[in-house]
């Protein structure tokens, strides 16, 4: 099986807009002493190379979950795929052999993660961690794998890569460790790269610059690039299109901009009302009311129905379907899909 | 690092002088005139009693015998004992017995404990875990004496696969089941922290990474599992390797290695001010050693450790 997956190299570049990653129907639970909690409850969505897709949601919205999953590195136990296919490449990697995931894993799918310092293993050189990759997945030499390792930090600007590449993890700056996070996941130009809240543990000075070197980066190699955040000022800079997770599940997918100016879904309605502005100096922040849901036992109907003002009595009966949506004169709007059944209302107000 | 080690090395002065002393007027506290003992339940002749004082320098004051032994000890002349036999000569005899003993004992503690550790962290909630923590408590709240006169009924006795008792002490072959014995509590320990830290290490972040880097499973385990998670396991394998050598009294006496333990154990019954203080000593400093190995040891596994 490894072998239908590299004799798509050659054409390893896909033409732009063919999905390299395509995620159908994901679902995933976890079996606890406290009951099953579902995490993740179908979930679709697709990544082209170049593409930058951001997924948004609050913590427990499954938005790492199904990251992880794709990665193949959710705990299993208690972890559970109970329905689902995650295509790369047209191949369902769920059904894939440990050691046919293990080859994607880190050469062709990797993955970037939030808190660089406990990320990095804290008894190993920089150098020694980079070099790994090209050590295992290229079986090049110990020295090798240095001169690429100093390479890479190179690329990721790191200054003195030469002098830093022997320097342990906790000898390196916030933003640094997190460009060596970079560096490392950069390291077999992958097709995909799956950031998981990137930029969260930095300051915002240093989170402007690590996200454009990402962006950058992914340009350059032409990646897809998921980009999981709860940030939405991080978003509207680098994303294509947004998919917006709550309680398991989308509830609004669309390009960038055009989700920003009109979102469709209640509840992104409300996470960017929850944006603190300038011109609003003084005035209380608005908060969505109420909890996230227990995943243990997600309300009936959609899910967001306790916290939403516009829900209805179908809103707590019957789980809306991901509608396309239409714009006033009733045409499509491209990439736009919103699990509201008050869509329309929603969004035309 | 240098100026860690010169200071180490200098803090040892004091703990070498205050263990001499200490030990010096412990023996003398000891109940019991060790020159009447030699006549056994015969009266001694007072005369040859005085006789036998004077030449052994314990009619002086207490105070001047200290000062006497503490110069020769620096000197590097560790006395004579009571039948006349150098100190220094018992200590080269016995001292190689018990570091073969020792060394046996720590080989086997390390190897199979942080093996059994590592398993039993690696499959943690199932079977062979549930044993190991059984066992290893088991092993933890027998005293060595049980275990050892246990070991020895039933290997030697029943089984015949050995002597009852160690016949020749250099011979490697026979420390074996004196070696598991002196062992086995310390190998109960090194598996408890091994699965302990194995336990707290796999579910870290670094691990996590390490899967999605793709590395093979070996790879994960071998290099960054267990760098990480036996630094805490050496640490206690670097003091315990003092302890063994000076902790083997009761195994040696049970299958008579003529070591440390054995000597020392003599000595105390008779009240050897001279070989007491001198095997004492020896101890002292090779536990001295084997901690300042550990902390040096400490900083290569634990580059995030650095010693000014």
């Amino acid at each position: 099986m490894t072998t239908v997956i590299e004799k798509a190299e050659p054409a390893d570049r896909l033409t732009p807009g063919t999905p390299l990653l395509e995620v159908r129907d994901l679902h995933v639970e976890f079996k606890t002493r406290d009951g099953v909690a579902k995490a993740v409850n179908g979930v679709n969505y697709s990544v082209a190379a170049g593409e930058t897709l951001a997924v948004l949601g609050e913590s427990g919205s499954g938005k790492s979950v199904t990251a992880q999953t794709i990665m193949g590195i959710l705990d299993m136990p208690p972890g559970r795929v109970t329905a689902g296919e995650i295509l790369y490449r047209g191949q369902d990697m769920l059904k894939m052999s440990n050691e046919q995931r293990r080859r994607i894993r880190g050469r062709k799918i990797a993955m970037i993660f939030q808190d660089a310092l406990s990320s990095l293993n804290p008894v190993l050189s920089v150098g020694y961690q980079l070099g790994e990759m090209f050590r295992v997945h290229e079986g090049a030499s110990k020295k090798e794998a240095k001169a690429k390792a100093v390479e890479l930090m190179d690329r990721v600007r790191i200054p003195a890569a030469a002098q830093r590449v022997d320097d342990y993890p906790h000898q390196f700056s916030g933003g640094m460790r997190q460009r060596i996070m970079i560096a490392m996941a950069l390291a077999l130009q992958p097709d995909l790269i799956i950031a998981d809240e990137p930029t969260t543990a930095l300051d915002v000075t240093v989170q402007a610059q690590v996200m454009d070197l990402l962006a950058e980066l992914q340009a350059e190699y032409n990646m897809g690039l998921i980009l999981i955040t709860h940030d939405l000022g991080v978003v509207a800079d680098v994303a294509d299109k947004i998919a917006v997770m709550y309680a398991g599940r989308i509830v609004e997918t669309a390009p960038v901009h055009e989700l920003y100016k009109n979102p469709a879904h209640p509840y992104t309605k409300g996470l960017l009302r929850s944006i603190p502005r300038l011109d609003q100096k003084g005035g209380d922040l608005y908060a969505i009311k109420g909890l996230p849901p227990n995943l243990y036992k997600v309300p009936s109907g959609c899910a967001f129905n306790p916290r939403c003002d516009a829900a209805t009595d179908l809103c707590r009966t019957e789980i809306p379907a991901l509608h396309q949506v239409l714009d006033k004169d009733g045409a499509e709007l491209e990439g736009r899909r919103s699990a509201c059944h008050l869509w329309k209302e929603t969004l035309h107000g | 690092m240098g100026r860690f080690v010169a200071r180490r090395l200098l803090q040892m002065i004091p703990v070498f002088l205050g263990t001499v002393t200490l030990i010096f007027f412990m023996v003398h506290v000891l109940p019991g005139d060790p020159v009447a003992a030699m006549w056994g339940d015969k009266a001694p002749d007072p005369a040859q009693v005085a006789a036998f004082k004077h030449e052994m320098g314990l009619d002086k004051p207490l105070v001047q015998q200290y000062f006497d032994y503490l110069g020769n000890l620096l000197t590097g002349d560790f006395g004579t004992a009571m039948d006349h036999r150098k100190v220094i000569d018992k200590i080269t005899a016995a001292f190689p017995v018990t570091m073969r003993l020792a060394l046996l004992a720590f080989a086997i503690e390390m190897v199979l404990g942080v093996a059994i550790g590592l398993f039993a962290g690696l499959r943690r909630g199932k079977a062979f875990d549930k044993s190991t923590l059984m066992l290893t408590l088991l092993l933890i709240s027998v005293p060595v004496p049980v275990l050892g006169f246990v070991f020895q009924n039933v290997f030697a006795t029943q089984l015949k696969w050995v002597t009852p008792t160690v016949q020749d002490s250099m011979n490697m072959g026979q420390l074996v089941l004196p070696a598991v014995v002196l062992g086995s509590l310390s190998l109960a320990y090194v598996a408890r922290l091994t699965r302990t830290s194995i336990v707290e290490n796999i579910k870290s972040d670094y691990m996590r990474t390490a899967i999605a880097k793709g590395l093979p499973r070996r790879r994960v385990i071998g290099t960054h599992l267990l760098r990480n998670s036996l630094i805490p396991v050496v640490t206690f394998l670097g003091t315990d390797l003092g302890a063994l050598m000076g902790g083997a009294i009761v195994t040696e006496g049970i299958f008579n290695v003529k070591g440390v333990g054995f000597e020392l154990y003599h000595a105390i019954n008779l009240k050897e001010g001279a070989t007491v203080s001198g095997f004492v000593v020896v101890l002292v400093l090779v536990y001295l050693a084997a901690s300042l190995i550990v902390d040096l040891l400490y900083a290569v596994l634990d580059p995030r450790i650095r010693y000014a």
